[in-house]
């Protein structure tokens, strides 16, 4: 190997005088150095191309073609690799100095010959060459590293832009503005039509950049996409949102988002805002303009247990104008290292005499403001205009007329037969198939509260007559339990059926639940009558079933309850 | 001419420590070169070609600093620099030349 140490060099040697060439051979052997010879320019070109040697001594003087000439031909000749080039020379004028040096020479070396001159001189030069090679490979895995890089990141943008696709951003009433590569500075905006017709826009913004950032963004698209189709409400995707982020990203990354809901037929605005800077409401009337602030931490921050889903609620005009962006119009630098700001921003409205052009206005401010300056290139910024329900059009909102929207019209009947009992919970089954109703996940605690009462006492007191009297006590109530796992163990015809209805409303519905059970029944209209509370009917948790719905009636003979559970997407807390 | 040493011993000896068993032939190519050197450089006077005149003095005096003979060299250098600026009244030196390298030539015999 020619790279390791100073031995072993491949030296060309080209003189043509015989006497000057075998003194310099043997000086260069001597070093333990192998040699090429040449005795004038052109054989040195020919052995140049023949041998690739790794230092090159040339005669300045020769005949045929000179050490000037040859000089020139061996280094384009090699390219891009560093070849030293040693010009053997008595001749001492600074004209034909500068003549070797402009031919491609590094070095001279004058006659007569110094020995250890030359060997230092080959030493130093075989550093240097080595150095450079190093650094052209490293230059070069630089680059391939690079091209791999900037391959992968085209795909995942690719992949992105698949999962993210533009939602309904194209709809007439909507402007909006991503830097090229924002994903890849952790930017995200999506946007949907719910299949009740109003918008929801979600724009993020990942803490960091590259991949790690825009790693992110997919599942979140994706789940984003997913359930506001089949009509989640806001809360049930940010929740969901929250979740999933929480889950897979690492400690310190999260995602500092606006979520937003456009109901334009109540011309109802509901913003949650956490992390991002405020979002400005435009007035249509008034001209003036209404911030709002972020009042949550950013998502994937909180597990779901403390996370806080409460939005601020606005009454919106036709022609009110929202706009929300990431803090990349407020970092934005110009070539003084100074920041746009929010003073900047908030001038831009001030001066704006027709909201039409605002948008272009602000955004044309911005990168007038950057100018030659370091483009940090995350600029995302969106304008949603409040239209009446008719008053817009996407691409989206008529694919999605008429298409699935989850579970909004059904009916479902399911019976739990004697040999079940031990050893089936029909909850779990039932309640995985109520949070596919759109609006109903956020109420799944509940559900599961009314479903496990209405179970119990359908079960317990309805099919193994059971008497909740028995419980009053301690000595009772093991008592109870030693029954109920006997009767259970019987065999028999008991089952208890249960039926769902499900009826929407535009923000909401209704949930019929009726339980029957195969046992007798009971005197329901003397034991719990009207509006009465409870009479000493221990169990059967009938007070807490009255909290939760809207109405609760026994019917028949009493071995048929019905609840019916209402709620509303625009309310939060209890339903009425 | 002072009766000068013709030939630096010390340079020699470095020669020597260098080439090993190759000394001798580097004395015989040396003066080979030498009486090619010697012709030519007459042939050229001969032809007035001041330019070629001027390589082949500048080239030998060249290998006689290699070769440690700094009297032959000193010569050279002189042909060389008249040739260059077209003086080619240098007949004398060439003789003087002659002379000296027959003294140079002794002396690499006698070692």
């Amino acid at each position: 190997m020619t790279q390791s140490g100073q031995a072993g060099l491949k030296v060309l040697i080209a003189d043509d005088t015989n006497t000057d060439r075998l003194i310099l051979e043997s000086i260069v052997k001597k070093e333990g150095h192998r040699v090429v010879s040449a005795r004038d320019g052109e054989e040195a070109v020919a052995a140049f191309q023949r041998e690739r040697p790794d230092v090159v001594l040339l005669d300045a003087l020769m005949p045929k073609l000179d050490g000037f000439g040859a000089a020139r031909q061996i280094k384009a000749l090699a390219g891009e690799a560093l070849v030293p080039i040693i010009f053997l020379t008595s001749l001492t004028d600074t004209e034909s100095l500068v003549e070797c040096l402009d031919a491609g020479g590094d070095d001279f070396l004058s006659k007569p010959y110094n020995r250890f001159i030359l060997q230092a001189k080959i030493k130093a030069f075989n550093r240097m060459r080595e150095m450079h090679a190093t650094m052209l490979a490293q230059r070069d895995q630089i680059a391939r590293h690079n091209d791999h890089l900037m391959q992968e990141q085209a795909v995942a943008k690719q992949v992105f832009d698949n999962i993210a696709h533009t939602g309904c951003l194209d709809a007439s009433n909507v402007k909006h503005y991503l830097s090229p590569l924002a994903v890849f500075n952790g930017d995200v905006l999506v946007a949907a039509i719910r299949p009740a017709g109003s918008m929801i826009v979600l724009l993020g913004d990942f803490t960091g950049h590259g991949l790690p950032a825009a790693i992110g963004a997919m599942p979140l698209a994706s789940t984003f996409y997913g359930m506001a189709q089949k009509g989640f409400t806001l809360t049930d995707i940010l929740r969901e949102i929250n979740q999933k982020l929480k889950a897979i990203l690492p400690v310190g990354v999260f995602c500092c988002a606006t979520i937003v809901d456009i109901n334009f037929r109540k011309q109802r605005l509901k913003v949650w805002n956490g992390g991002l800077p405020d979002c400005f409401l435009l007035r249509c009337d008034s001209g003036e303009v209404e911030a709002i602030r972020s009042t949550h931490l950013p998502l994937g921050v909180l597990a779901n247990k403390d996370f806080k889903d409460d939005c601020k609620h606005f009454e919106l005009n036709p022609g009110d104008r929202l706009y929300m962006w990431s803090d990349g119009i407020h970092e934005a630098r110009n070539s003084a290292g100074e920041m746009f700001g929010e003073d900047r921003l908030k001038a831009t409205f001030a001066d704006n005499r027709d909201p039409e052009q605002l948008f272009e206005q602000i955004l044309g401010r911005v990168q007038g403001f950057i100018g030659d300056g370091e483009r940090d290139d995350d600029l995302s910024l969106i304008e949603v205009k409040v239209e009446l329900p008719q008053g817009f059009e996407s691409r989206e909102r008529d694919a999605c007329a008429g298409e699935g929207q989850g579970l909004v019209e059904w009916s479902l009947d399911f019976e739990v037969k004697q040999a079940s009992f031990r050893f089936f919970d029909p909850l779990p089954v039932l309640l995985n198939i109520l949070v596919e109703v759109p609006g109903l996940r956020q109420h799944s605690g509940t559900l599961y509260t009314i479903l496990s009462e209405l179970y119990s006492n359908a079960l317990e007191h309805g099919v193994l007559g059971l008497d909740s009297k028995l419980k009053s006590t301690p000595q009772g109530f093991s008592e109870y339990y030693q029954l109920r796992a006997k009767c259970l163990e019987q065999s028999g015809r008991g089952f208890v059926r249960f039926h769902f209805s499900h009826a929407t409303a535009d923000d909401g519905g209704s949930l019929t639940i009726r339980v029957t059970d195969s046992g007798p029944g009971f005197d329901h209209a003397a034991k719990i009558g009207g509006d009465q509370p409870l009479k000493g009917y221990s169990g059967r948790g009938i007070p807490l079933i009255r909290t939760l719905c809207r109405s609760l009636q026994y019917l028949g003979n009493g071995n048929q309850v019905e609840v019916v559970f209402c709620w509303d997407n625009d309310s939060w807390g209890a339903p009425p | 001419m002072a009766a000068q040493n013709p030939v630096d011993s010390e340079t020699l000896a470095t020669l020597k420590e260098v080439m090993e068993g190759d000394f001798q032939l580097l004395i015989d190519t040396f003066t080979s070169d030498a009486d090619q050197r010697l012709t030519d450089l007459r042939e050229l006077l001969a032809r007035r070609d001041a330019g070629q005149l001027r390589a082949c003095a500048h080239s030998f005096k060249g290998s006689c600093s290699n070769i440690g003979a700094p009297q032959l060299a000193q010569l050279c250098a002189r042909v060389e620099d008249k040739a260059a600026v077209g003086e080619l009244d240098v007949e004398p030196l060439l003789d003087a030349i002659e002379r000296e390298y027959g003294a140079v030539r002794e002396a690499l015999a006698g070692l």
